[in-house]
């Protein structure tokens, strides 16, 4: 009897841990095609990109992506931003290029409610921030003296999409702080290269 | 039996949502669109298939008192290579059913019918039955899926076919999926009654 | 602060039968009397916040460091499986009272999905409470969020037995009886749940 189950036991974690051996790698492949799909979206053409980049600002760690073009000038920052909304964690993809213009953003994660706040991914909403410079416009809703359309009935998943934005915005003046080469170095290029040869 | 008899009865006659009632929680939760409860169908009837054809090619080299944790060890086995299948390629898929993938583990049609009908049936025919019940579970999924979509966000297999006024939010939100499900089971039994007359 | 917020989430605005959609079946097999509804969700509350502390530390101590989180779904299944028996074996032997209260619901509560839903979601997914940075759960708030889930499960299914048990007076239609009405119900008062949403 407890031989049996045993045996069922070691057939079954055999097939698993051969089955996840298998699957490991296009796994890692599909969640990477995510991310760069996502920075595609919220960048200008670039030609490559400083992956998984970690920065701190104000006690919260925040990842962040530095794209270049092909003469190695730095084209912008992809920033991993979050913030809380109606129904649990928001999680954006906020493009800043170079010269501090928000140039596009896409969601990463959400749950809010399918319908209302779920329509933060959708393009009438979302494509009011393309080209925003944050210096000549105030990140809040219209409710809140703000310059941006909240979502019909959505008023804090709204909210939420634009602190992810300022937060954003902040991580980026942070980067710039603490001083970011403009041009890629040496040492960017030799990361590319070992990210060239694991894909 | 014969196998197209099998694989029909899971349609009509012993369809799992409407007539057996099972596997509520993923009917419930998953179909907020025709697509999503479609893929949940699909999940459900490949676990269906293959554990179903194990449980039945081990069911007599397996004591009565561990039958039980065996087949549950076996169903686990199946989600879990479903679950891998699916992140690396079907990943959008797979977020949007998060968690419902790996709960068919515990979805009472897989158990139901591995203790129903696998374990004392030969391997193709326990297959048939799979297949047959998996496509029931699926149909119902589906058309649960489409009205939910079609009166709560007024789209068909997510092309927009009603205006935005027409919508009502609620179908696609948790009272809708009660709802929706009460009445399409009150519809069945209609249609079903009346062709049994 | 952060207890009483999970617990308010927990409870009324992820309500896990209503609005998470996991535990159904018990929630429409058994509710049709309060008090075989009420001593479900007692052995529920047991055992889930029982094995959602063991499958917790299962994952911390054991599958996190070797490596094989592959192994999740089929470890946790296990372990709620052997202990909801050896729940039964114990119950039996210490309080025959409680046992033949809970006794009969046990063996159904493997395949609750409410248990390994609650299990696994405590590993897999982070969370915000009160707008605080989402984070990964730790084991105090673990064991504090998956008791007031089943709270919330039994509050769910005692009021719906409540309401059933009128129900059960009223001349339902026909093709409404049973399962239908009681879905209808069931969505009236997932409305009702609604309500609290965007409370914390």
């Amino acid at each position: 009897m407890t031989l049996c189950l045993l045996v069922i036991c070691l057939v079954c974690s055999g097939l698993l841990a051969g089955v996840y051996a298998l699957t490991k790698a296009p796994i890692e492949v599909a969640s990477e095609n995510k991310t760069t799909a996502a920075i595609s979206k919220v960048l200008p053409s670039f030609s490559r990109v400083d992956k998984d980049l970690k920065i701190e600002v104000k006690g919260k760690g925040f990842t962040y992506y530095r794209a270049f073009d092909d003469n190695a000038a730095l084209v912008g920052y992809a920033i991993e931003s979050r913030s809380v909304g109606f129904g649990g964690a928001l999680k954006v993809m906020v493009g800043i290029t170079a010269d501090g213009i928000i140039y596009n953003t896409s969601v990463l994660s959400q749950s809010e409610t399918p319908g209302l706040g779920a329509k933060c991914t959708e393009a009438v909403f979302a494509d009011q921030f393309k080209n925003v410079d944050p210096a000549q416009k105030k990140l809040a809703v219209k409710k809140d003296q703000g310059d941006f359309d909240a979502i019909t009935a959505s008023t804090i998943t709204s909210r939420a999409y634009l602190k992810a934005l300022e937060t954003a915005v902040e991580v980026f003046q942070e980067i710039k702080a603490e001083g970011q080469p403009e041009q890629a170095t040496a040492e960017a290029g030799q990361q590319e290269t070992k990210v060239n040869e694991e894909e | 039996m014969n196998k197209f008899k099998l694989i029909t009865k899971g349609l009509i006659k012993e369809n799992p949502t409407f007539v057996l009632l099972l596997g509520m929680c993923p009917t419930l939760a998953t179909t907020t669109s025709a697509i999503n409860g479609m893929s949940m169908g699909l999940a459900t009837l490949f676990v269906l298939v293959l554990s179903n054809m194990a449980i039945s090619a081990i069911a007599p080299y397996v004591p009565d008192k561990v039958r039980i944790p065996a087949y549950i060890v076996v169903i686990a086995t199946f989600v879990t290579v479903l679950e891998f299948l699916m992140k690396a390629y079907t990943p959008a898929i797979y977020e949007t059913l998060g968690l419902f993938i790996p709960l068919i583990v515990v979805n009472c049609i897989v158990l139901g019918r591995a203790e129903a009908f696998a374990n004392k049936n030969s391997v193709i025919d326990s297959a048939c039955d799979g297949l047959g019940i998996g496509l029931g579970f699926t149909m119902s999924l589906t058309i649960l899926g489409m009205v939910r979509e079609l009166l709560g966000a007024g789209s068909f297999f997510g092309m927009k076919i009603l205006p935005e006024q027409g919508n009502i939010l609620v179908f696609v939100l948790a009272p809708g999926a009660f709802m929706v499900l009460g009445y399409l089971i009150v519809l069945f039994r209609k249609i079903t009654a009346k062709k049994g007359e | 602060m952060e207890y009483i917020l999970i617990i308010i989430s927990a409870i009324f605005v992820n309500n896990i039968l209503l609005s998470q959609f996991m535990g159904i079946c018990p929630f429409l097999g058994v509710s049709n009397k309060l008090s075989t509804a009420a001593g479900m969700s007692g052995a529920v509350c047991f055992v889930i916040t029982l094995s959602t502390t063991v499958t917790y530390l299962l994952q911390q101590y054991v599958l996190a460091p070797l490596g094989i989180e592959f192994m999740q779904t089929i470890s946790f299944i296990l372990v709620i499986a052997g202990l909801v028996q050896m729940v039964e074996i114990i119950l039996k032997k210490i309080s025959p009272s409680l046992y033949s209260a809970l006794g009969i619901f046990l063996p159904l509560i493997t395949t609750n999905c409410a248990v390994l839903g609650v299990a696994l979601t405590v590993v897999q997914k982070e969370f915000s409470f009160g707008g605080a940075e989402p984070h990964m759960l730790n084991l105090g708030e673990s064991v504090v969020y998956a008791f007031a889930t089943s709270v919330g499960f039994g509050l769910a299914m005692i009021l719906f037995a409540g309401l059933r048990e009128q129900l059960s007076l009223n001349n339902v239609p026909k093709s409404f009886k049973g399962i239908p009405i009681a879905l209808i119900t069931a969505s009236i008062l997932a409305m009702a749940f609604m309500g609290f949403s965007g409370l914390v």
